[in-house]
């Protein structure tokens, strides 16, 4: 019985059937079957399937992010079920992400901060425009390792370097890995800014993201 | 003669396209960043929340200011002369603007321009004729950030003579870039009367105005500055993925901003533009390469037509980031179908990496492509009447028509020849010229072209108040000295 419903989670993710993955995961749980169970045999297989499906171009980015959406989901109603029985999904790391004051382009980080999330990090988006300041803040309100800022514009990447010079200046530069991301950023802007490090895609930012808190 | 007209929508979907777009404005409305458009707006009769700073533009206001945009308007040259008509099915292009790095000849690489750089690329569009109007088509970083927009303008008047495809990074550069415009035509009126120049004005999609474009698209209803409209859906990303409603997402942006202008100054010109393409959704980036967008393109443009209006779009770049064989495939085939599509004026000339990069051998390659597909839609007209009865007759059997005074006649018009960047000798020829590849052959024509240039003649007095305008906004942006312009 649980095989089958196994097999049906997994599937719902590799569909894109979000509201089939939460019907699933609410028999899961009605069936007795334990929360840590229900994801590591029938929700990661799913992700993991779609992770693979993308990397040989089978996949693309809407399929990655309704499945993530289904995962998420899922997430919120085990959550609770964890928490009673004391356990939890260990998150690998909490990450603050935003897009830099006088910018406001967003596809990519917003695909980040879902590919994030889905691949186990607990990642608060502060959205666009963001002020130097509340990136600070939310660093220190949440202990976050590491921080990820996106830019679009030559103009507005120049920010990215102010922000690291100001978690210098407060004393939050240990804390946090940084990571640079959009389009006029490369490996060299990284560096030169005093970057940990710059991926091309969310799915690059996910490796560098887990190789970061790994160090 | 019937023109090669490519239309992808039916007469319907146009209405239908055109219909929702309208019910768009109402419901959501648009968001409108600028008080002052907001206040037009609602003293023109829509409703306007202003804490939210989004506008609900009933159809009549809308359909009222389409009827008050002029249906074509030329832009001139130094020489005065009306080089390009925006209307109708003309079909003009530029180079796209606007870069942020150039291709490097001797490396291949991609770096930052710079003023040497910026010269070279006016000169080269000066001297080919393809090119109708030019462009300020990438960032000198050898000025500060502030006056990037100006800089390059600054260099397009003083180099080139035929007119500029521009747009304003700032609201208070847009009257420095409308200062030097004005001196050069003689005038506020005469500007106004024989436009040098079009700026363009973005959107973000969906459905918004930002402050400084709807102040740009404002300032220059005013003052008789044609505003080109850029609206940019990226479907499947900041539009719709269906290509129609990527299409009705342009429309409503679009139709906001005409009305908007109007508002501003009635029978300002306008120009119904974009940028936009389908989202790819493998990478996350915005191919101009790509079928869906060039769909998108000769759609929205079909209905920018039947509203009467002229337009724009940005066709014939390529997402590949070096001269290569995609380059080639995308750089033709945007071109050709934006010629088709009778768009009056086609943005792309030199670009690759989306947009975000130029390319002198492209910018000659690219001329090829572009020489062609005005050919292309010249069509086939019969010359002689009768077509060939008597030139046959007389000819009897046989294959003599290379030496005959006719075809001496005839074959300079006829047929479109290419510069020698594309190869058409034998293999044995093309080995004797040292089997080069279209990139090193562009890479040799550029060096021609650049000796071929002539200045246009225009007073020192003029360059010396442009040079002074522009030192002006230089120092108040931190810099005390402008870069020094090449002896020649």
């Amino acid at each position: 019985m649980s095989n089958e419903l196994f097999t049906q989670l997994t599937n719902s993710l590799v569909d894109g059937d979000p509201d089939a993955t939460v019907e699933f995961t609410r028999q899961a749980l009605a069936a007795g079957i334990e929360p840590m169970t229900i994801i590591r045999e029938g929700l990661m297989p799913g992700m993991n399937t779609v992770g693979d499906k993308f990397s040989c171009g089978e996949y693309f980015l809407p399929d990655l992010i309704i499945a993530a959406d289904g995962m998420k989901q899922a997430m919120e109603l085990l959550e609770p079920e964890l928490k009673v029985r004391n356990q939890s999904v260990e998150s690998l790391g909490t990450v603050i992400l935003g897009t830099v004051k006088g910018d406001i382009h967003e596809i990519g980080k917003s695909l980040v901060a879902t590919m994030l999330s889905a691949n186990g990090f607990k990642v608060f988006d502060l959205g666009v425009n963001v002020p130097n300041e509340l990136f600070l803040a939310k660093i220190k309100e949440t202990g976050a390792t590491i921080l990820g800022m996106s830019a679009l514009l030559t103009t507005t990447m120049t920010v990215q370097r102010d922000i690291i010079n100001e978690l210098k200046e407060a004393g939050l530069r240990a804390q946090v890995k940084v990571i640079v991301g959009g389009a006029p950023v490369t490996h060299s802007w990284a560096e030169e800014i005093g970057a940990d490090g710059y991926a091309e895609d969310a799915i690059g930012a996910v490796q560098l993201a887990k190789q970061l808190v790994s160090q | 003669m019937p023109q090669l007209i490519l239309n992808s929508l039916s007469d319907s979907l146009v209405e239908q396209i055109i219909d929702e777009a309208l019910q768009l404005l109402v419901n959501p409305g648009v968001r409108v960043h600028n008080h002052e458009a907001l206040t037009l707006l609602a003293e023109a009769g829509a409703e306007v929340n202003f804490e939210t700073k989004i506008a609900f533009i009933p159809e009549r206001l809308v359909r009222h200011s389409i009827d008050n945009v002029p249906k074509e308007f030329h832009l001139y040259d130094l020489n005065k002369k009306p080089v390009v008509r925006y209307g109708g099915d003309s079909v003009h292009f530029d180079p796209g603007s606007t870069a942020v790095t150039v291709l490097d000849s001797q490396s291949g690489k991609q770096r930052p321009g710079n003023t040497t750089d910026f010269i070279k690329f006016v000169k080269l569009v000066e001297t080919l004729p393809q090119y109708d109007a030019q462009s300020t088509a990438f960032i000198c970083r050898d000025v500060p950030e502030g006056i990037g927009d100006l800089y390059r303008l600054y260099l397009a008047l003083i180099y080139g003579s035929k007119p500029i495809i521009t747009g304003a990074f700032g609201i208070q550069t847009w009257w420095v870039m409308w200062e030097m415009l004005t001196a050069v035509a003689g005038g506020e009126k005469e500007l106004a009367a024989h436009p040098l120049a079009v700026f363009d004005v973005c959107p973000t999609p969906p459905l918004l105005w930002s402050d400084l474009t709807c102040q740009n698209l404002m300032d220059c209803a005013r003052k008789g500055v044609p505003s080109e409209l850029v609206s940019m859906p990226l479907a499947g990303a900041t539009s719709p993925v269906t290509l129609a409603a990527a299409v009705v997402q342009h429309a409503a942006e679009s139709l906001s901003g005409i009305t908007i202008g109007q508002l501003a100054m009635k029978g300002s010109p306008i120009v119904w533009g974009g940028a936009p393409a389908a989202f790819d959704m493998r990478e996350g980036t915005t191919p101009m390469g790509d079928v869906g967008t060039w769909l998108i393109d000769i759609a929205y443009v079909q209905v920018g037509k039947a509203l009467g209006l002229p337009t724009h779009a940005y066709m014939g770049s390529s997402d590949s980031k070096l001269l290569d064989v995609q380059t080639g495939i995308e750089s033709a085939g945007g071109t050709f179908l934006a010629a088709l599509a009778g768009v009056n004026m086609v943005s792309a000339g030199g670009m690759i990496d989306f947009l975000r990069c130029q390319s002198f051998e492209k910018l000659v390659l690219d001329a090829e492509v572009i020489g062609m597909a005005k050919r292309l839609i010249l069509g086939i007209e019969a010359h002689d009447q009768p077509i060939a009865v008597d030139l046959m007759r007389k000819s009897a059997h046989q294959a003599n028509f290379l030496s005959s005074p006719h075809t001496h006649k005839w074959f300079r018009k006829e047929l479109y020849m290419p510069s020698e960047v594309i190869d058409r000798g034998s293999l044995d020829a093309w080995n004797k010229k040292g089997a080069q590849s279209a990139q090193e052959r562009a890479g040799k024509r550029v060096e021609t072209l650049l000796k071929a240039y002539r200045p246009f003649p225009l007073s020192n007095e003029l360059r010396t108040e442009l040079r002074a305008i522009t030192l002006r906004a230089a120092q108040a942006n931190g810099m005390n000295e402008l870069p020094p312009l090449p002896t020649e």
